[in-house]
This record gives structure tokens, sequence and C-alpha cells, in this order.
């Protein structure tokens, strides 16, 4: 497969399996740059998975993946680590390093990818930091934010390196109805202000509605549909109707 | 506890993992920072007990080995026995299984900490490299930081030992000292002070090992901070062993 020049991400059949288990097969799917993907899916459907993918902390079995014009899966490190430049990764939990302060968690990136000054990182940290409503907070500690604000701060530091790609692991799980809406308008912010490519993993269909303009649904490793909200409302799997129509 | 059910893959990996780290150390970015860091925390979290586990050891020791000594028309010897006995063997091993027991399963618990809340794919999905900004400083501090807690254990086990002459015989301490030092080569001290950078070597890579390559989610946090005590213990007094005859060989005095 020749892969589309306009994409900001292909899937061309990419399957993965650990051990026995396939949660991945011949998965295959395009999006286009500034757009909003949303992949929705029961538990243990591969969802994780693919944005680990994209990202290349998992290498796909089969498959081929690109991130603009890049075919990542037979990267070398030292590619990879250009690729993955442009990537900004907000997990499920937040994966902070719990060493060190907010702050420090933000700098780090700058510190060790870029060759902004002091002056500089500390006004792209102070801004980032401003920007998901966290800097009176900057010289705490992770353990000592609550969830909400955890989410936020794994938020900061996925953007604080500009990534043109922004993948979100669940980032409205465990948080209640307006915590989870304040993420959600984050990730519109970004998707306005900067035309970020944006790949959401969720299971909150109502934050998926306000956020993707593009929706994958994966039912037993397969993308059983994918498309506009309509469209996957249309879509012959029932899973994904039940799972776009759900609340 | 842990089983080794493959030991041949097991030994093949910890190898390529230690092969990794040599390799890893001469490669930019040098993680200088980190180092520095690693080698502060082994240092505060193992000079308190390495220092009282040595003042003890040698107060005990020293009683001990009086009666024996004493009987024979040697006590004039026992502050020789003590500080050959410490600074030639049990210094070093002591100072290793201490720094096992306490450093090791922290490297092996806060790595697989790491890996289980995906702060290990946080880093990767950074662009910086998780294995030298993680484990060769973890490594590095262990190599650098062993030597110098051995010397603590040496001399607080010569304090102890002190201590426990001066309250049975109120042996002078100048005198203790002088007896002490008065049958102590550089072949005696050197060598098994620097072979404890090995010891270091071996707690920093199966610690890290343990902790790094876990994927048991939370469970595996207990399990590899266990294993790295148990296995680096046991690869301690068996390098031992190895390392006592390799000085025997370029220290042919040391022996006699």
């Amino acid at each position: 497969m020749t892969p589309n020049v306009n994409a900001a991400l292909v899937f061309d059949r990419v399957s993965k399996s650990f051990g026995t288990k396939q949660v991945l097969r011949d998965v295959s799917f395009e999006l286009p740059p500034g757009q909003a993907l949303c992949i929705l899916g029961r538990s243990g459907t591969g969802k994780s998975v693919t944005l680990k993918l994209i990202i290349s902390l998992l290498k796909p079995d089969t498959g081929k993946i690109w991130i603009e014009q890049d075919e990542i899966t037979g990267m070398q490190p030292n590619e990879l680590s250009r690729v993955r430049r442009k990537m900004g990764f907000l997990f499920q939990d937040a994966a902070l390093f719990d060493s060190l302060t907010l702050y420090e968690n933000l700098a780090l990136p700058l510190h060790r990818l870029t060759s902004k000054s002091p002056q500089e990182i500390d006004s792209a940290v102070n801004t980032v930091l401003l920007q998901v409503g966290l800097a009176a907070d900057k010289t705490k500690m992770p353990s000592e934010l609550s969830g909400g604000m955890r989410k936020r701060a794994g938020l900061a530091r996925a953007l604080v390196l500009e990534p043109k790609l922004l993948l979100a692991d669940e980032p409205s799980s465990g948080l209640d109805r307006i915590t989870a809406s304040e993420i959600d308008d984050l990730l519109l912010q970004q998707k306005a202000e900067r035309q970020t490519t944006i790949i959401v993993v969720t299971h909150d269909v109502h934050g998926a509605r306000r956020v993707g303009d593009r929706f994958a649904v994966f039912d037993k490793g397969n993308l059983v549909a994918y498309g506009t909200a309509a469209e996957v409302e249309r879509s012959e799997s029932e899973v994904a109707r039940k799972l776009i129509a759900e609340q | 506890m842990f089983k080794v059910k493959k030991p041949f893959e097991f030994v093949g990996n910890v190898s390529l993992f230690g092969f990794r780290v040599v390799t890893g150390l001469f490669r930019s970015p040098f993680e200088g920072e980190q180092i520095v860091r690693q080698i502060a925390e082994v240092g505060s979290r193992s000079l308190p007990l390495v220092i009282a586990s040595g003042f003890a050891v040698g107060a005990v020791m020293t009683l001990h080995t009086r009666s024996t000594l004493v009987m024979l028309g040697a006590a004039a010897m026992i502050p020789t026995v003590q500080s050959l006995a410490f600074f030639v063997e049990i210094g070093p091993l002591v100072a290793g299984l201490l720094v096992a027991g306490r450093v090791g399963s922290g490297i092996g618990a806060v790595l697989a900490n790491m890996r289980a809340t995906e702060q290990i794919d946080g880093i990767e999905s950074l662009s910086v490299d998780s294995f030298k900004f993680l484990v060769i400083p973890r490594v590095v501090a262990c190599v650098l930081a062993l030597p110098i807690l051995t010397l603590f254990v040496d001399f607080s086990a010569l304090l102890g030992g002190f201590l426990s002459e001066y309250l049975t015989s109120r042996a002078s301490f100048h005198l203790y000292i002088i007896r002490a030092f008065s049958h102590l080569d550089w072949s005696n001290f050197v060598a098994p002070t620097f072979k404890t950078t090995v010891f270091g070597f071996i707690i920093g890579t199966v610690s890290s090992y343990f902790g790094y390559t876990t994927n048991e989610g939370a469970q595996g946090v207990g399990r590899a901070a266990t294993n790295s005590v148990v296995v680096s213990s046991l690869l301690i007094i068996l390098a031992d062993v190895i390392l006592i005859k390799c000085i025997f060989f370029i220290f042919p005095e040391s022996a006699l």
C-alpha cells in the first residue's frame, strides 16, 4: 500500500498478538491532519495497544504504520526518536515521574530534547501549566495531585513539546463529568488553536462525540466501524451502533 | 521465592543486560546529573545501616575472638586480627550484602513500580532512552558507592572492636590503632576494597534487570524487590570466591 501523503496517520493491515492472544487483526485506516479520532470499544479489544503501536512502544507483528510520511515499524531508535518528537502521549494514569515535581516533569523533555535556554524552558513550562490550570501547583509532587489534576498534568507534559499528533489514553476515566469535560475542552482547544491531530481512546461516548471528528470502533481485535458519527451509527456492526449510541 | 526455571536463559538475559549497561556507558548523553543523584540516594540509604552494622559486627567479633586469643597468649593480636579480618574479607562482604538488601531491593521495587505505572513508557514516549536514564545511573552509583561504603564498614568495625576491647581491658586507642595497622599491607587493603566495585555492578545490574524487565503490574513490584535481594546476594557470595582467587593470583603475598 502506498501511503496517503496527506494523511497524518496511516494503519495498513496491522496485526498484533501477545502470545497466543491476537489483540489486533488486519487493522487499516487513515486519519487526515488536524482531525480528532476517537477509538471506542469494549475493554481488551486492542484500543490502548493501537496507541502504543502509533508511538512505537510496541511493534506490530505484521502491517505498516505511517506517521505523516514516515513508516515507523522498521525504524532504528534514532529515527524513531525524531518521529516521536512530533507526538505527545497522555497516559491513562498520567505516568508522571513520581520522583520529580510537576515543573520538573514538564521541563525534562524540553531540557533533553530542545536547545532552549533555561529562561525559555521556564516560560514554556509556565505557559502550558497556565493553559491546563495548574500554574499554582508546579512545585507539587505527583503524589500530591488529585486524579483530575494528574490528568491535566499528564496532558501538560504531552503538550509541552507542541506535538503535531496528540495521543490520549482514556483521558476522562475515573473523573467526574465536569472534570472530564474540562479535559475535553483542553483537547478541543488544542485542535482549534494548533490544528493538532488528536487520537483519543475512550469509553466516554458523550466526550467522544464532543471531541471526535471520526470514530473507530474495535471489537475482538477487529476494526468493525470507521467514519463520522453518522457513518458509525449506520454501521453493519451492532457493537459499533450500540457503542456510539450509548448515553 | 525466586525459582530459576530456565537458568541458562536467565543467566544469558542478565549477562546481555549487563553488557548493555557497559556499552551504554560510553554513548552520550552521559547522564551525569542522574548519576550524582543516584550516588546520593545509594549513600543516604545505606550509610547509617552500614555504619551501625559495621560497629556492631566489629564489637561482637572482638568479644568472640578475645577468649581464644587470650587462651593462646596472643591478646595483643586482637586489633591485628580484627583489622585483617575486616579489611580483607568481612568488610567488603558485609557491605555488599547490606547494600544488596537495602539498595538492591529499592532499585528493583522502584523500577518495577515505574514499569507498572507506565512511567518507563512515559520516558520512552518523550524520546528519552529509558535504559540510559534509569538503569545506567543506578548501576554506576552502586559501583562507585560500594568501595566507599566498605571503608565505612571497615572503620566503624575497628571502632566497635576498640570500644569492646576498651570496656574489657581499658586498651588505649592509640595502641589499638597502631596494632590494627601493623600487619596490614596495601595489597590487603586496596584489592579487597576495590573488588566491591564488582559487587556494586552485580547489585545494580541484577536489581535493575528484575525491576526494568518485569511485566506483572503491581504484583511484580514485590517480586522484583525480593528477587533483586536474593539473586544479588547469591551472586555476590559466588563472585567473592572467584575474586579472592584472582586477588591471590595477582598479589601472591596476600595469600600467605
